[in-house]
């Protein structure tokens, strides 16, 4: 799950990691309020929304004169950003966070995340903060520097002097050393207290006044932890999320909506990708991801029906069961239900294979309703393909 | 021969009692795998289909001597559990259990290391040495004993791939689904030794999916270790960035772990990959009868 930047901040705060004071708002009123409150040469109006490269789309400015924040907030609250991390529909801006501005000696960069191959967290720095890390790693990675932490001993201060002196801190500003190696400290604490998956701060920045402060952070915590945690739990922001998706997580169904116009359906999260791949294969692209899970049942795959037909771009549906330990002819009739019970009116190709195959088959075949059957995958992408495509011509003549 | 499991494989399956340990504790038992034991807590002195049941992992162990444990403990108390096992003496633990913390896997794995045991999974299918044990909750009929062996990031991802093998009849040795986590006990690099070491093997199929580097890192063993044939396939082509396809693993971030790439990767290794996974089966009869003969 990810969280706003503010809420990232309040969580630092907690762990003892320096932020700019600041405060969310969701209105213009509030945002002159606030900044009432702040003595600072610089006022920062900062679009909140769960994705990266806002600055760039408009969604930060700066100011000097108090009197320019609600005007400036007026411009960016309800503004659509569109980020190389939005896509093309954007975001809306429904919350801001009002702060004081930093003077900025110096920006670094640090994240902190689990490293795949040993299991280890570890720690990224670099001293080109403010850039786009990939950036970094792509041109200059001599400049990034690693830092596995062992869980079995948690972060030791050894750790903090290698990132430290690695990057040169002594020359930028002697007086941060020891707060920056503290701070590593607290953010692996929160790291592993709030079971994060991810943390970034970029940039960090070193102050005139030689103080080491988040001016950004983005935090993304484990799915599967979050019961532990009420507070993160807290932190939800549905408007972030794809309405579809919601309703499918309610479902304890897995859906990712995509652009394309073939809707598909799938057990298990491997064979779903699988299958997406097959249809672009035919010719087409997959409306969605949408895993129903191992044991697909006339409830599940009713759902999953009811939020393909939601998604007006989808033109054809493709069912993709392997039946291992469920029997197909199971499946068939939970098909069967689901589609009398939804009303389906576009093309359906269903593919069963595994564990009574043919008699699921066989049922769906007599069953009076529009669908096909296919035994092969390769068959039945093709032929949700060519039902769709067909479709799509005779509009085309038509029109 | 086979890998990591066959017929005299003693199991222990913890979380016995549950619904879907007791099933598939069950299943296994049918398919000729020898459970010997299962693991509640509180529950020692009952009996599920004739195994009997044992409070601690270290009990079922002094009395059964059984070497191999197979997990379906909730994602909260499933670290515990490995950990128990691990600690007993059990050689090899496979943990089905979907939805583990990643910082508990991140402390299991730390606290594993240098140690006598193996970890397959979790989140995973399990393991299965075909017509001989079935380790997990794979169907089991659609294996056949034959020549190729399967290491595979997913569940019925696998199954398909393994039907296509059974129906050219071509069979399987050992299948391993490893799992779709970010963290894993054992990855593609040490089966694939163990593949190439293994006599009746004669090719393998890696599944993999988006995310990670786990199989350009294989890629690279592959190119300077494995002789036999290794037909690979990536699930995720047209998966978007930074979203996550179902698998806590599966997902592309700052542009990398995509599957074009990873295909690539392969490619330039040795790899047969195959773009389409309806041609996994064809692909491998292929690789194993480069001229077309038998």
């Amino acid at each position: 799950m990810n969280v706003h930047e503010f809420q990232a901040k309040q969580l630092f705060a907690q762990f003892g990691i320096a932020v700019p004071k600041g405060k969310e708002v969701k209105n213009v009123g509030a945002a002159e309020k606030w900044a009432a409150k702040l003595d600072t040469p610089v006022y920062v109006v900062k679009a909140q929304i769960h994705a990266g490269g806002r600055g760039k789309a408009g969604g930060v400015k700066l100011t000097k004169n108090r009197a320019e924040v609600p005007g400036l907030a007026k411009e960016i609250l309800g503004k659509t950003l569109v980020t190389h991390q939005t896509g093309p529909k954007g975001r809306k801006v429904r919350r801001l966070l009002i702060e004081e501005g930093a003077a900025i000696a110096k920006e670094l960069y640090l994240s902190l995340l689990v490293d795949r191959d040993s299991g280890w967290p570890v720690f990224i720095a670099s001293t080109e903060g403010g850039m786009e890390i990939e950036e970094v790693a792509a041109h200059s990675p001599e400049k990034l520097l690693k830092e596995l932490i062992d869980p079995a001993v948690g972060f030791q201060g050894y750790n903090g002097r290698n990132l430290a002196f690695g990057l040169g801190l002594p020359a930028i500003e002697p007086a941060i050393v020891n707060p920056f190696i503290a701070m590593l400290g607290n953010l692996y604490r929160f790291f592993m207290e709030k079971n994060a998956t991810m943390v970034e701060i970029n940039p960090l920045v070193v102050t005139h006044d030689k103080r080491l402060i988040a001016l950004d952070g983005k935090v993304s915590f484990d799915d599967n932890s979050l019961f532990k945690h009420a507070d993160v739990q807290a932190f939800r922001d549905l408007h972030e999320e794809e309405p579809l998706e919601i309703e499918a997580s309610n479902n304890n169904l897995n859906y990712v909506k995509l652009d394309g116009n073939i809707g598909c359906m799938v057990n298990g999260a491997g064979l779903a990708m699988a299958t997406m791949d097959v249809i672009k294969l035919a010719g087409s692209e997959p409306a969605n991801f949408l895993d129903v899970g191992g044991g697909a049942t006339k409830e599940t795959v009713a759902a999953g029906f009811r939020i393909l037909l939601k998604d007006k771009k989808v033109k054809g549906i493709f069912i993709n069961i392997f039946g291992g330990i469920v029997r197909c002819e199971r499946i068939a009739h939970g098909v069967i239900d689901a589609a009398k019970e939804v009303g389906i009116k576009i093309p359906v190709v269903v593919r069963l294979q595994g564990t009574n195959a043919e008699e699921g088959r066989k049922l769906l075949a007599e069953s009076g309703l529009n669908v096909e059957v296919a035994a092969d995958l390769w068959e039945a992408a093709q032929k949700i393909v060519a039902l769709t495509g067909k479709k799509r011509k005779k509009k085309e003549e038509a029109a | 021969m086979s890998i990591l499991v066959n017929k005299a494989t003693r199991v222990v399956v913890q979380g016995i009692t549950g619904k879907e340990g007791s099933f598939h504790a069950t299943q296994c038992k049918a398919y000729g795998t020898q459970v010997v034991a299962g693991v509640t807590p509180g529950k020692a002195g009952q009996e599920v289909e004739g195994i009997p049941v044992f409070n601690t992992v270290r009990d079922a162990v002094k009395k059964t001597h059984c070497d191999t444990s197979l997990i379906f403990v909730p994602p909260p108390f499933a670290a515990d559990a490995i950990l128990e096992a691990a600690e007993a003496g059990i050689k090899l633990i496979i943990c089905i259990t979907e939805g583990i913390p990643v910082n508990d896997m991140v402390k299991v794995k730390r606290a594993l290391l240098g140690k006598d045991v193996r970890l397959i999974g979790p989140n995973c299918p399990g393991v299965i040495t075909a017509d001989e044990c079935k380790i997990g909750i794979m169907p089991g009929f659609i294996h056949k004993k034959g020549r190729v062996g399967v290491i595979s990031r997913s569940g019925t991802l696998t199954y398909e791939a393994v039907n296509q093998l059974t129906n050219l009849g071509l069979g399987e040795t050992t299948c391993i689904g490893i799992g779709g986590d970010p963290i894993i006990g054992t990855g593609y690099i040490e089966l694939l030794a163990m593949f190439e070491m293994d006599q009746e093997t004669e090719a393998v199929v890696m599944i993999g999916e988006i995310g990670g580097d786990a199989e350009d890192r294989a890629a690279a063993f592959i190119k300077e270790n494995i002789r036999k044939p290794v037909v690979g396939f990536i699930a995720g082509i047209t998966a978007p960035p930074g979203r996550r396809m179902g698998h806590a693993g599966a997902i592309i971030t700052g542009g990398k772990g995509t599957a074009t790439e990873k295909m690539k990767v392969l490619e330039a290794a040795g790899v047969h990959v195959v773009q389409n996974p309806a041609e996994i089966g064809k692909t491998v009869e292929k690789a194993l009868n480069p001229r077309g003969g038998v």
